[in-house]
């Protein structure tokens, strides 16, 4: 006992350092085997199909499934969102000070500039991720990938390249959808709360109007689009084990995509604006 | 005809297979026993290339699947039909889709055309009637014969199952077995089966290799297996009472 108390205190600081530099080390070099991976499995992904007719049939089936089927969250969200913003910021900033226009000017650069795109597709990480992640992996574990592979079908593109395609083609209408319901949802807020007046509101929507922040919206949310689907498609394919694996790989699918959408808004916003 | 010349293969340090040497020849149902553990899977999965062998040579009639470029790859697949042991059917697709999928990804024939074969297929295992219902809503011996039904749709040249009436009960697993004899006899293919199953090996073992922790133990056919003397293929086999009473009153 006394030889320990006895170490130099600079020891412990070094040692401290050296654990700390280490952990680092070998987290930094497993996200880079995973991104190593990931940019394989793409690889694979983007490649030509090897029948274009089963493309186009996965394509109309991965829209309808991703993207019709998700209209309707995106619809309701919207809506009360667009309403509560509207309610909150006329209650809380409007004054006598500010002019007439402040309220519906706000609730469209919210929406426009970050709902409609960026938490719009947070919320489809987790509704679309977890869905095509555990979709993938339970074909993993029930060994459908592998009769795939046999067959000699390239299961990477057959699988995942619609998911991505019908992805990203539908993306940009449900920001659409989206920035639409907002609005709607601050009508609704005047007429049926008679929180402010349709004048007003109207003012404010259309009080100095760039065109530019819908084509950003639409911009980000593609680049979204395919972060949501290739990250989820990757951890379902990846799967191994059995149906416990198949849970943690739709969690890990949703949190990585959503982490990685929450840094790309960053970037994306400082290069579009 | 398959050859297999010195394969082994391990897992970072954990060695499973160890200088396997055997051929599976033309016609003849080939069958791969062991202990479960012993590495039948892997052997498997190491025939079909789902696993890339550590050392070895696997021939398909001659053409080695080590060192193929992509292309030759691709079409020595067209020619393998697998049979895994769940069935492995897709579950987003009717029992017909399911068997006309390798057609509609590979086959220039027209839909029409198609369909027939993906029937005539479905016919042959006897599963007609059930063409429009979903794999769930089928029961696991029927699941199994769409599986086989889906790896004859091309008409492929070697047809590998692994463990094709696992779970299964005594009289659907004869079915199965017959199926698949009958099928290999018919189209004239290679094929290999995985199974634990001793009734499998009395009935329809042609060619049977016992694999005893990685390591080849014996190789033989359905009848020199009841005389072997080969202890631990002896006791494999008679591990069960029936087995042990059918020697006895042969003997
Ligand atoms: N992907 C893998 N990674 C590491 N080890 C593996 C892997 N697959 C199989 N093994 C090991 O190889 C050995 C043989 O497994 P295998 O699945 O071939 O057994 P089996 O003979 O098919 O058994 P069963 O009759 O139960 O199916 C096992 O000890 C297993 O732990
Ligand atoms: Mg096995």
């Amino acid at each position: 006992m006394q030889k320990y108390l006895t170490l130099h205190p600079s020891f412990y600081g070094i040692f401290t350092i050296f654990v700390c530099s280490k952990a680092i080390l070998m987290f930094l070099s497993k996200s880079l085997s995973t991104f190593g991976k990931y940019l394989i499995l793409m690889g694979r992904t983007f490649s030509r199909p090897e029948r274009m007719r089963m493309f186009f049939k996965q394509y109309i089936k991965e829209m309808s499934q991703l993207g019709t089927n998700s209209i309707g969250i995106v619809l309701l969200i919207s809506f009360f969102i667009g309403a509560v913003i509207c309610i909150q910021i006329k209650l809380n900033i409007e004054s006598p000070w500010m002019p007439k226009f402040i309220t519906g000017y706000t609730t469209r650069e919210i929406m426009l500039l970050e709902f409609s795109s960026s938490i719009m597709c947070l919320i489809l990480a987790g509704k679309v991720g977890s869905n095509i992640a555990s979709e993938i992996g339970t074909m993993r574990v029930t060994q459908q990938i592998d009769a795939l592979e046999i067959m000699g079908v390239n299961s990477a593109s057959y699988l995942i390249l619609p998911k991505i395609a019908g992805m990203i083609t539908m993306m940009p209408f449900l920001v659409c959808f989206s920035i639409f319901a907002g609005f709607v949802g601050a009508y609704a807020t005047a007429v049926i709360g008679h929180i402010i007046t349709i004048d007003d509101l109207t003012l404010g929507l259309q009080h100095d109007f760039n065109e530019w922040y819908v084509w950003m919206g639409v911009i980000k949310s593609i680049f979204f689009a395919f972060v949501i689907t290739s990250v989820s498609a990757f951890y379902g394919y990846t799967v191994e084990g059995g149906s416990v694996e198949v849970g943690k790989a739709s969690t890990n699918s949703v949190v990585s995509s959503s982490v990685l959408i929450l840094f790309s808004d960053v970037l994306l916003t400082h290069l579009l604006s | 005809m398959i050859e297999i010349k010195s394969l082994y293969k391990s897992f970072e340090d954990k060695s499973v297979l160890k200088d396997i040497n055997c051929v599976f020849e033309n016609g003849k149902t080939n069958l791969i026993i062991g202990q479960s553990g012993s590495g039948k899977t892997v052997l498997m999965k190491c025939i079909v290339g789902l696993f890339r062998p550590t050392s070895g040579k696997i021939l398909y009639d001659g053409r080695d699947l080590v060192c193929m470029n992509k292309n030759e790859w691709k079409l020595l697949r067209r020619e393998m039909g697998m049979i895994f042991q769940s069935a492995a059917l897709f579950d987003s697709m009717t029992v017909l889709e399911n068997v006309m999928f390798p057609l509609d990804m590979f086959s220039n024939d027209s839909y029409q055309e198609r369909v027939k074969r993906a029937q005539f297929c479905l016919d042959r295992v006897n599963l007609l009637d059930a063409q429009k219902k979903f794999p769930d809503e089928i029961s696991g011996g029927m699941q199994k014969r769409v599986a086989i039904a889906r790896a004859i749709a091309l008409n492929p040249k070697y047809l590998f199952c692994d463990e094709p009436n696992s779970g299964l009960d005594p009289k659907t697993s004869l079915v199965i077995d017959e199926l698949i004899h009958d099928i290999t006899v018919d189209f004239n293919m290679t094929t290999i089966i995985n199974t634990h199953d001793m009734n499998s090996v009395m009935g329809i073992g042609e060619n049977i290799l016992y694999i005893h922790e990685g390591i080849k133990e014996w190789q033989g056919t359905k009848d020199q297996i009841m005389n072997s003397t080969n202890e631990r293929l002896n006791s494999f086999i008679f591990a069960s009472d029936l087995f042990r009473k059918v020697k006895e009153a042969n003997q």
